[in-house]
């Protein structure tokens, strides 16, 4: 149920695309308010519904400093040559134009959850009732020892899309003949649980056609990941002998890079590598602790609405949040955000409020229409969002299956994005 | 001595659980005072090692028998090749009384009597398994509930008079003491459970000849009655 498109343009032609944060101002008026920070799978989605649903009762200001973003989900199947970078990138336009969002390009660099304010790095400051945080991921400084956010250049991690994911495939694509590929896989718990495995499928695939004899190493400080017996069987059967997986029992989390030497060390051996993708522990993005509502590296949320435990007219979504059972992905954080749009509207409104469900899916691509996926239902109980049931792709599947999975995904993409940007 | 029919049977009753009464709602941090029962064989948290019994981390979604270098009874091994993988169904069966499931055990325990322990160590347990936010597949920490039934009837309150009275038919074969050998136990379920598992007889989604006779026959009012009397039933 859209807005009439013609009654935004015709009043709201000065803030409509994308105001600038000089031009932000308080407005006296009367409608409740709601600032979303983040614009990705959790804000974005967010936004649009209460915006959608609310029909113009609240008025909504999404804060995002990226023109266009670029989905982390599929980027790895850019890295693979199976996307082009340009069909990862949405414009904010559709939020402005057609669901009245006033979408501010900026970065929130504080709240003051007394004043119910948010401000903003190019100044001025955003009065909210109530404040909905789904700022991503960051990373732990010094989770890897000998790299740090100076280093990404030389070791990116790719693991927020755009730049950093252009550079990684052109540095798989400049590797010499017979070189070596190495991710530092992050602890748990990270964004996207499968998506470092997908990454190594990815680079093994484009290497795969243009330098057979190369290598990939993998330096995990975990035991065991999601769809592994996939992956592995995957692996073998399209990259055999390609990919080494050092898990936790032969040294996998004892390591140590050095950028400038280009050197990998694993539980004291010293690798050189052509590559090397650090993908560090992570934590919510870095806003949710600057409004005080971490507890820890992540932000705990009532299941039942994905409002802050610390701070009621404050709600967590996606990555940043801390809620249970639920894995860190997009189509997570999009679930989540569709129970809060609904209980935030209740809240401002008095519109029904509906029981909280939750779903998640997440699918990987391990080659050419090889395509898996893990999937699950969650319902909010009074502790956290419980995992009910679920349902995994089996290994030795048919192809024709397995290509019906990939089929599916890329239709789960055109989805969630147009979930996300209408 | 292994008789086929038998754990045929025991697997039946297993499957009947697994549809009913899955359930981690436990306490944990009672669960693990329940625990104190199982520690002098099993360990269970970083470092622990198989000792009388084999260590409990990762058992939720582990095959049965199968951790390495413990040396587990024929039957329990029989029972690993006929599938048997623990989760919170089977686990909960098995602690019950463990000769029930696998009738020649090492387990020297008798069985944890009351639901509320079993719940409250599982919940205990379920905490040493894998995470489902880190590993999306790892097995369920909530129970599966059948939206499929009409909140109306959901909502009926039952009179546990006429529950009693009804109850005759059931206790036939379901014992009152919530004995459980190849017919499952009904008693102390939650009426939700007990409702929605009647309905599902009753309108043949689910399978079983004798439940679905039974159930077709009850009507809506009756099977509250029913769930109302079996719900606070001592024996």
């Amino acid at each position: 149920m859209k807005l009439n498109r013609r009654k935004f343009l015709g009043t709201a032609t000065a803030t409509a695309a994308s105001l600038s944060a000089s031009m932000v101002m308080a407005t006296g008026h009367g409608k409740p308010k709601v600032v979303v920070i983040g614009g990705g799978a959790g804000g974005a989605t967010a936004a649009r519904y209460i915006a959608k649903d609310s029909k113009g009762a609240i008025d909504v200001t999404l804060i995002e400093p990226t023109r266009t973003y670029y989905t982390c989900f599929f980027s790895n199947l850019y890295i693979g040559g199976f996307r082009d970078m340009a069909s990862l990138g949405h414009s904010y336009g559709t939020l402005a134009a057609e669901y009245g969002i006033n979408v501010v390009h900026d970065w929130a660099v504080g709240v003051d959850r007394d004043a119910k304010t948010v401000s903003l790095a190019g100044g001025g400051s955003m009065p909210y009732d109530k404040l909905i945080l789904s700022p991503g991921i960051d990373f732990v400084d010094g989770a890897v020892p000998g790299w740090d956010l100076s280093s990404q250049n030389k070791m990116p991690h790719a693991y927020k899309a755009g730049s950093q994911t252009e550079l990684l495939r052109a540095q798989v694509l400049a590797m010499p003949q017979g070189g070596t590929y190495a991710m530092v896989a992050p602890p748990n718990p990270f964004r996207c649980p499968p998506g470092p495995y997908e990454r190594v499928s990815m680079v093994a695939h484009l290497l795969k056609e243009t330098n057979p004899t190369a290598k990939i190493i993998i330096a995990d400080p975990k035991a065991k990941f999601s769809k592994q017996a996939l992956f592995q069987e995957g692996w073998a059967d399209h990259y055999d002998g390609m990919i080494d997986w050092v898990g936790e029992d032969f040294g996998g989390g004892n390591v140590v890079v050095d950028p400038h030497a280009m050197t990998l060390s694993i539980d004291g051996e010293v690798t050189n590598v052509d590559v090397c993708n650090v993908i560090p522990a992570m934590k919510a993005g870095r806003i949710a602790e600057i409004a005080g509502v971490t507890d820890g590296n992540w932000a705990p949320v009532n299941a039942a609405d994905m409002s802050s435990k610390a701070d009621g007219d404050i709600y967590v979504l996606g990555d940043a949040s801390s809620q249970g059972d639920m894995p860190k992905s997009g189509f997570s954080a999009n679930s989540q955000a569709k129970v809060c749009a609904n209980a935030v509207r209740g809240a401002l409104t008095g519109s029904k409020v509906f029981p909280a469900k939750f779903s998640n899916t997440c699918w990987s691509l391990i080659d050419t229409n090889d395509g898996v996926k893990v999937g699950a239902t969650y319902e909010a109980t009074a502790e956290k969002i419980a995992k009910v049931d679920g349902f995994i792709s089996k290994t030795g599947e048919e192809a024709a299956v397995r290509e019906a999975t990939y089929t599916e995904s890329v239709g789960w993409y055109a989805g969630i994005t147009a979930d996300m940007f209408g | 001595m292994y008789d086929p029919a038998r754990l045929l049977q025991m697997f039946v009753a297993v499957a009947f659980l697994l549809t009913a009464t899955t359930a981690i709602s436990g306490d944990a941090a009672r669960g693990k005072r329940v625990f104190s029962k199982c520690a002098g064989c099993h360990q269970i948290g970083e470092g622990a090692k198989n000792k009388v019994g084999p260590h409990l981390n990762g058992v939720f979604d582990r095959k049965a028998g199968s951790v390495d270098g413990f040396p587990y009874s024929k039957s329990m091994r029989r029972a690993a090749s006929g599938g048997l993988v623990w989760h919170a169904d089977s686990l909960n069966a098995y602690i019950e009384n463990p000769r029930v499931l696998i009738s020649g055990t090492r387990m020297s325990f008798r069985g944890l009597k009351s639901a509320q322990d079993r719940d409250d160590v599982l919940a205990y347990l379920r905490d040493f398994s894998d995470k489902p936010s880190d590993i999306p597949e790892a097995d369920p920490t909530a129970q599966q509930t059948d939206h499929a039934v009409d909140p109306a009837i959901l909502a009926i309150q039952g009179d546990p008079e006429y529950g009693q009275y009804l109850s005759g038919e059931c206790t036939t074969c379901h014992q009152v003491s919530g004995g459980d050998q190849g017919i499952p136990s009904i008693t102390l379920w939650p009426e939700d459970i007990f409702v929605t598992a009647m309905q599902a007889y009753k309108n043949k989604t689910r399978a079983h000849p004798v439940m679905q006779l039974i159930a077709g026959r009850l009507s809506d009012e009756e099977i509250a009655a029913l769930a109302a009397y079996f719900r606070d039933l001592e024996d």
